[in-house]
C-alpha cells in the first residue's frame, strides 16, 4: 500500500504543466473559440514531442507502456489550461484502442502526434469532440470498437455551449470502418469516463486559483472581498470538494491497470470518480462566478471559458447522477 | 510509487486484527460510557485490548504498543470499526494528549502517564474550552499561579467530554495574568481528585450526563505536571488539535463501516417490500462515495505523511468532510426510517435498539467540538488558500 506519485511521474506532469503554460494560454484558447478547426497552433506536435499520446500505447507502436495513473495528472493539467483540443479522447482512449485492436500503423501514428483521433462511445458519448478536424474516429457500434476515417463519416455539428469543443453527431457505415479486434468497449469507456473526471478536476483547480486571486485584490467598503468570511466559506468548500475528490479519481486510474481489480471493481471505482468530479467542478463552477460577481459575468473575461469548459466536462460522459445511480446499482440498493 | 494492494505483511497483519476483535468482542453491549456503570464497562473493555496488545498499536511497543506504522494503523481502524466491538472511553487521552506527550513530555512524563494511558488506568478528559471562550479559545480566563513547586488553579472549564468520570484532565490555563491571549499559557495535567476541584455532570443533546463543568477553587497542582514549558501552552496544545482534526481522532473505518450499515438498512428495507425513494437511494451512495473519499483521502495523506511530510492546516479539509459527512450519512438514515426514526430504544418498534438515532445525535457534535467547522473554514481560507485575514 502505497499512495504516493513517484519523482517520475512529478516530473512528467510538470513537463506538460509547463508547455501547456508556455504554449496554450487563455489567450491561446480564448483564439479557438473563433478560429475554423477551433486549435491551439502548434499545440498537437508540441504536445507529442513530450510524450503524453504515447503513455498508454505499447512499446510496439511506439509507444511507452505505461498506465492510466501515468495519465492522469497530464490530463488534470489539460483541463487546468483549457486545452480544446481532443487530447483525452486521443491519448487516454483512441491511441490504446488503436494498439490493442491490432491497427498498428495507426497506432504509430497516433502515438506520434501525425494524426488526430477523437471517440464516440455509448454512454455519455453521443456527440463527437473534434470529429470534423479529426483524421480518424473510434466509434462504437454493436460492442465492438471500430476505426473510421472521418472523411467516411456523416457529421453534423452540434455547436456547444463553450465553442472551443466542436461537437459533432457522428453517422458512419460498417463497410467504411475497420473493426478493432481485441479492443475492449468497458475499457475505452472507462478511460473517457476517468479522463473526463479528470479534467474536471483541473478545471476546478483553475477556477479556484482565479477566484483567490481575484478576491484577493478586489476591494470593497475599503478591504479585499477575499477576507469576508461569506466569501472565505465559499471557497474553502471548493478546496474541500476538490481534495476529496482527487484521490478517487487517482484511485479509479490505478485501478483499471491493476491486475488484483475486477472489471465490476473498475467499473464502479470509475464512476465514484466521475460522480465527485462532476460535483467538485459544479461547485466550483457556480462559487467562481458568484465570488467574482458581474465581472465574472461577461464574455470579455476569462473566467467564461473555464465556467463553460466546466459545465461541458461535468455532464460529459455522464453526469454526477448517471455514475452514482451505476454505483447504487454496484451496491445492490 | 502507487499501489493500492496490500502487500502480504499487511494482509497477514489485517487477519491478525480481525481474529483477535472476533475472539474477543464482548457477548453483550456495553452501557453508554456517559454513564457511570458504562464509563466502567468500557474502562474494563480497554483493559481487554491492552492485555492483548491492541490498545495503542501505533505506540511503541516501551509503552504498551506495537510499533504499528500508519497503513497497519488504518487498517487496525478498519477491522476495529467494523467489527462492532465497543468504542474507545480512552480515545480523548490516546488521540489528542497522547500525541503531545510524546512531543513535549519529559522522560519521566512519559513513563508515568502513557502506560497507565494505555492500560486503561488512567482515563483523560479535556479542560480547554471555558464559558466565555469556545471557538475563541486564546480568551481562556482559568489562573493558576505559582506558589513554590505547586501551581494555584482558579476558574471554570466547561463542556468536558467524560469530564464526569474522568480520572485526570488535561488543561490550558494562564500562568500569568499580565499577559494576554496567546501568550501567558500554559498545558498543565490535573488529577480530578485533586483537592479544590469540583465537576459538575451536565446533561447532553442525548440525555446522558458524561459532559462535565469543572470548577477549580485554590486547586493545587505540582508543577511536575507541566506539559513543555510554562508559557508555551499555546504552542504545545495547538501540536494536539492538528491530531484531533486529522488523521488521528476519525479514522475513515469508523465512517467506512457506517456507511457499510447503512447499506445494509437501506438493503433490508427494500428486501421487506419498502419502497425506497430514489432521492433516498441516491443519498445511501453518495454517503459510500464519501466514506471511500475519505478513506482514499486518508491514505493518500498517510503517503506523505510516512515520506516525512507534516500534516499542516489541512487537518482542518478533513474535520470538516469527516463531521459533515457523518451528519449526512445519520440523517439519511433517519429519513429511510421514516416515522421509526424518532423511536427511542425502548420502543417496541425500534430499529437496531435506536442505534441510528443515537449516531444521529452524536454526528451533530461533530461540526461543533474540535474547532466548529466555522472556525475550520476560516483556517483553510487563511492558512491553505492564502486569502487576506482582514
Amino acid at each position: 500500500m502505497r499512495f504516493s506519485f513517484s519523482d517520475e511521474q512529478d516530473m512528467f506532469r510538470d513537463t506538460v504543466r509547463d508547455l501547456l503554460s508556455d504554449r496554450c494560454s487563455p489567450a491561446a484558447v480564448r483564439a479557438s473559440w473563433d478560429s475554423d478547426d477551433g486549435r491551439v497552433p502548434g499545440l498537437w506536435s508540441a504536445l507529442g514531442e513530450v510524450g503524453v499520446m504515447a503513455v498508454l500505447a505499447p512499446e510496439t507502436v511506439g509507444g511507452l507502456a505505461m498506465g492510466e495513473i501515468d495519465l492522469v495528472r497530464p490530463l488534470e493539467e489539460a483541463g487546468y489550461a483549457g486545452v480544446p483540443e481532443p487530447l483525452a479522447e486521443h491519448a487516454g482512449v483512441a491511441a490504446p484502442a488503436l494498439a490493442e485492436g491490432g491497427a498498428t500503423d495507426l497506432a504509430q501514428a497516433a502515438v506520434a502526434g501525425d494524426i488526430t483521433c477523437s471517440i464516440g462511445l455509448g454512454a455519455g458519448g453521443r456527440y463527437v469532440l473534434a470529429a470534423e478536424i479529426a483524421d480518424l474516429l473510434v466509434m462504437e457500434r454493436s460492442g465492438e470498437l471500430y476505426a473510421v476515417p472521418s472523411s467516411a463519416a456523416t457529421l453534423t455539428p452540434q455547436p456547444s455551449v463553450d465553442q472551443s469543443r466542436r461537437l459533432c453527431e457522428v453517422g458512419f457505415e460498417v463497410a467504411d470502418a475497420t473493426v478493432l479486434v481485441g479492443a475492449d468497449v468497458g475499457v475505452a469507456s472507462d478511460r473517457a469516463v476517468l479522463f473526463a473526471a479528470a479534467q474536471c478536476l483541473g478545471v476546478a483547480r483553475k477556477l479556484l486559483d482565479a477566484t483567490v486571486d481575484y478576491v484577493g485584490t478586489r476591494h470593497q467598503f475599503g478591504k479585499p472581498v477575499g477576507s469576508y468570511q461569506a466569501v472565505k466559506h465559499q471557497l474553502s468548500d471548493v478546496r474541500i470538494a476538490i481534495d476529496f475528490a482527487a484521490p478517487l479519481v487517482y484511485r479509479a486510474a490505478w485501478s483499471i491497470g491493476a491486475d488484483s481489480t475486477t472489471m465490476f471493481d473498475r467499473r464502479r471505482d470509475v464512476s465514484m470518480a466521475k460522480a465527485v468530479a462532476s460535483d467538485a467542478v459544479d461547485r466550483a463552477c457556480r462559487v467562481a462566478l458568484q465570488c467574482h460577481g458581474a465581472i465574472g459575468y461577461t464574455i470579455e473575461y476569462d473566467l467564461q471559458l473555464w465556467l463553460k469548459r466546466g459545465w461541458a466536462l461535468s455532464s460529459a460522459w455522464g453526469d454526477a447522477g448517471f455514475h452514482r445511480d451505476r454505483v447504487a446499482d454496484s451496491l445492490g440498493i | 510509487m502507487i499501489d493500492l494492494d496490500l502487500s502480504p505483511r499487511y494482509e497477514s497483519f489485517r487477519d491478525e486484527c480481525r481474529t483477535w476483535l472476533l475472539d474477543n468482542k464482548p457477548d453483550r453491549a456495553l452501557g453508554s460510557m456517559d454513564t457511570p456503570g458504562g464509563f466502567e464497562q468500557h474502562r474494563e473493555w480497554e483493559r481487554v485490548l491492552f492485555d492483548g496488545g491492541w490498545s495503542v498499536p501505533a505506540w511503541p511497543s516501551a509503552y504498551g504498543g506495537r510499533d504499528c506504522d500508519l497503513m497497519e494503523w488504518l487498517i487496525y481502524e478498519e477491522e476495529y470499526w467494523f467489527s462492532g466491538v465497543p468504542g474507545r472511553v480512552s480515545a480523548n487521552g490516546v488521540s489528542l494528549l497522547a500525541p503531545t506527550i510524546f512531543n513535549f513530555g519529559t522522560t519521566e512524563q512519559q513513563d508515568h502517564f502513557l502506560p497507565r494511558m494505555a492500560a486503561g488506568t488512567d482515563i483523560w478528559a479535556q479542560g480547554w474550552s471555558e464559558p466565555d471562550a469556545g471557538s475563541d479559545l486564546a480568551a481562556i480566563k482559568t489562573r493558576a499561579i505559582r506558589d513554590g513547586d505547586h501551581f494555584v488553579i482558579n476558574g471554570q472549564k466547561t463542556w468536558c467530554s467524560r469530564g464526569a468520570w474522568a480520572d485526570w484532565i488535561f488543561c490550558i490555563v494562564r500562568t500569568d495574568p499580565d499577559e494576554e491571549r496567546h501568550r501567558g499559557l500554559t498545558y498543565l495535567l490535573v488529577p480530578a481528585d485533586a483537592p479544590g476541584l469540583e465537576r459538575r455532570p451536565i446533561g447532553r443533546l442525548d440525555g446522558e450526563p458524561g459532559f462535565a463543568e469543572i470548577f477549580f477553587d485554590d486547586c493545587r497542582v505540582s508543577v511536575d505536571n507541566v506539559l513543555g514549558e510554562e508559557g508555551q501552552g499555546w504552542a504545545v496544545a495547538m501540536a494536539a488539535a492538528g491530531s484531533e482534526r486529522g488523521l488521528n481522532l476519525r479514522s475513515p473505518g469508523r465512517f467506512m463501516a457506517a456507511a457499510e450499515r447503512l447499506r445494509a438498512l437501506a438493503t433490508e428495507l427494500q428486501n421487506s417490500g419498502e419502497q425506497i425513494d430514489p432521492r433516498l437511494r441516491d443519498e445511501v451512495t453518495d454517503a459510500w462515495i464519501r466514506a471511500q473519499a475519505y478513506r482514499w483521502q486518508t491514505y493518500f495523506t498517510a503517503s506523505r505523511l510516512m515520506d516525512g511530510d507534516e500534516l499542516g492546516s489541512e487537518a482542518s479539509l478533513m474535520k470538516v468532510f469527516w463531521s459533515e459527512m457523518d451528519v449526512e450519512l445519520h440523517a439519511t438514515a433517519m429519513r429511510l426510517l421514516g416515522d421509526r426514526g424518532e423511536l427511542a430504544p425502548a420502543a417496541p418498534d425500534s430499529v437496531e435498539r435506536g442505534a441510528w438515532l443515537d449516531g444521529y445525535v452524536f454526528a451533530l457534535s461533530g461540526p461543533i467540538y474540535a474547532g466548529t467547522n466555522e472556525i475550520q473554514r476560516n483556517i483553510i481560507a487563511e492558512r491553505v488558500l492564502g486569502l487576506p485575514r482582514r
